[in-house]
């Protein structure tokens, strides 16, 4: 009997809960999820919290300072820290954002709305948590085409029959 | 000399294997597609793309900084 009959589990399958939706936690999922579709894998992903966010029709992702001990960004030619004093700076937050958004296009990495869109060509499921949409008051209207709506269940069937279940 | 080239230099993971999935969608088993890449990390990458998707990884070389794989579609 095939490891798949005897578990139900398919091999070549992967789910990702997707909960956060700064800028710099966008990219491991929808990395993850496009190139794991790209060698073959049926992957869903469930957006739920923040997350949401990485749906959104106008997607308008940031990064902070605060909280951010580990984040050291490349400035001229060293690695910048920044204390947390430093995010009581009004427009810190936008020019970190800036900062980064900078480095993600000289360096020749693609835009999260350029994964996004390679993410749907692959066939990666995209689902929105329901409980999230109705808690922040978010409309469909608001978000981009192709997504299911479902909660926990809906996840918990997928990954039940999924290989890799990841949670970011 | 393959028939059909990727040019892929200049862009980072996860682009170099998206873009080479993508270029061998529409090619015939067996076609044979040259990708070229500047990032470091495309090497094990490359590798790893082939291995599990079942193209054949027929040729890889390195020269001043760019990568170039051929790949025969499976």
């Amino acid at each position: 009997m095939s490891e798949q009959a005897a578990t139900g589990i398919d091999a070549n399958s992967m789910t990702i809960i997707v909960t956060k939706g700064s800028l710099d936690w966008a990219y491991p999922p929808f990395i993850l999820a496009t190139t794991a579709a790209a060698m073959g894998l049926e992957v869903a992903m469930f957006f739920t919290f923040y997350g949401l966010g990485l749906l959104m029709k106008d997607l308008d992702l940031k990064v902070s300072t605060l909280g951010n001990p580990a984040m050291k960004m490349p400035l001229m030619g060293m690695h910048m820290g920044m204390p947390n004093i430093v995010s009581a700076i009004p427009g810190i937050d936008s020019a970190t954002t800036r900062m980064m958004k900078n480095l993600i296009r000289k360096k020749g990495i693609a835009p999260v709305r350029e994964l996004r869109d390679l993410a749907i060509e692959a066939d990666v499921r995209l689902i929105a948590c329901q409980m999230t949409m109705d808690m922040f008051e978010y409309e469909p209207e608001d978000m981009i085409a192709g997504l299911e709506f479902g909660g926990a269940a809906t996840y918990i069937e997928a990954a039940k029959t999924s290989h890799i279940n990841l949670f970011v | 000399m393959a028939e059909h080239l990727l040019d892929a230099k200049g862009l980072k993971c996860p682009l170099p294997i998206l873009k080479t999935k993508k270029a061998l969608k529409p090619l015939a088993s067996g076609a044979v597609l040259e990708v070229l890449s500047t990032d470091p990390g495309s090497v094990a990458d490359f590798g790893a793309f082939c291995r599990t998707t079942g193209h054949e990884l027929l040729e890889r070389d390195e020269s001043a900084g760019v990568y170039r794989y051929l790949i025969r579609k499976a």
